[in-house]
């Protein structure tokens, strides 16, 4: 068992088209971190790091079980295996 | 080029018109790989803003989710500018992340809330890279005969 990430369009350069991968860790953080060993690139593309903070970028949602995790402790929202962790940017513009 | 039926343009004018001065937004999804917009789904500007739109996070998933159980993607991603040109500004170019979408932009700079004349455009934007592209409005009003033939009509309007 493992993680299976929802990869949107606009990433799946990343991952070969695929439209979902999986991956290993018990937070968000590690499994973008494993993530980006298989794909990588793709972390740049979900989190910045700012004043030495890592933290998702303005416009990612990312979405653990339907949970949007910025109301679940952001990157460092816990997950287990069976979870699924879905990837959006956003819809925005000016 | 963008074909799109009467009542889905329709529709996106009336949803512009409707939320002015704040910006309007939405989606027209369809069959994935089809280019066919076919689904009109209005969505709630979280921003509610006469400057930004965004999606609410909770209703992109929901809308994502939607569209992938029932085989669609987001064939045109709409929103409105209230005070200035229907063109993609700055902010637009850098946020788009969907580069097989139909960029619909439509100003009510001219009229606001009442009738009259909605600009209404369509644009590819792929790596920040922009193009304007020809808005062909077809027929569906009525059964569909072949689609060449309705656009050829209508591009004489």
């Amino acid at each position: 068992m493992a993680i299976e990430v929802r990869i949107p369009t606009i990433l799946r350069t990343y991952t070969d088209g695929e439209k979902s991968v999986t991956g290993e860790g018990g937070t968000l953080s590690e499994v973008i971190e494993d993530l980006e060993t298989n794909h990588p690139g793709i972390k740049e593309r979900l989190v910045e790091a700012t004043d030495g903070q890592s933290d998702l970028r303005r416009f990612v949602n990312v979405y653990v079980n339907d949970e949007d995790v910025r109301f679940t402790g952001g990157l460092e929202t816990s997950v287990s295996d069976g979870d699924q962790v879905v990837v959006l940017p956003a819809v925005a513009g000016g | 080029m963008l074909s799109i039926g009467r009542a889905t343009y329709d529709a996106i004018v009336a949803h512009a018109r409707q939320d002015h001065p704040d910006e309007a937004c939405g989606v027209v999804a369809g069959p994935e790989g089809s280019d066919r917009p076919e689904r009109f789904v209005p969505m709630t500007n979280a921003a509610r803003s006469p400057t930004f739109y965004e999606f609410d996070p909770a209703d992109l998933l929901a809308l994502y989710q939607e569209m992938d159980s029932r085989g669609e993607e987001p064939v045109v991603v709409y929103h409105s500018h209230t005070a200035t040109e229907a063109y993609p500004s700055r902010t637009d170019i850098g946020l788009a992340t969907e580069p097989n979408a139909h960029y619909v932009l439509v100003s009510t700079r001219e009229h606001g809330n009442s009738e009259g004349h909605v600009e209404f455009r369509s644009y590819r934007i792929v790596d920040g890279q922009v193009s304007e592209e020809e808005v062909s409005v077809v027929d569906d009003t009525v059964s569909e005969p072949p689609s060449g033939i309705v656009s050829a009509h209508r591009a004489k309007d």
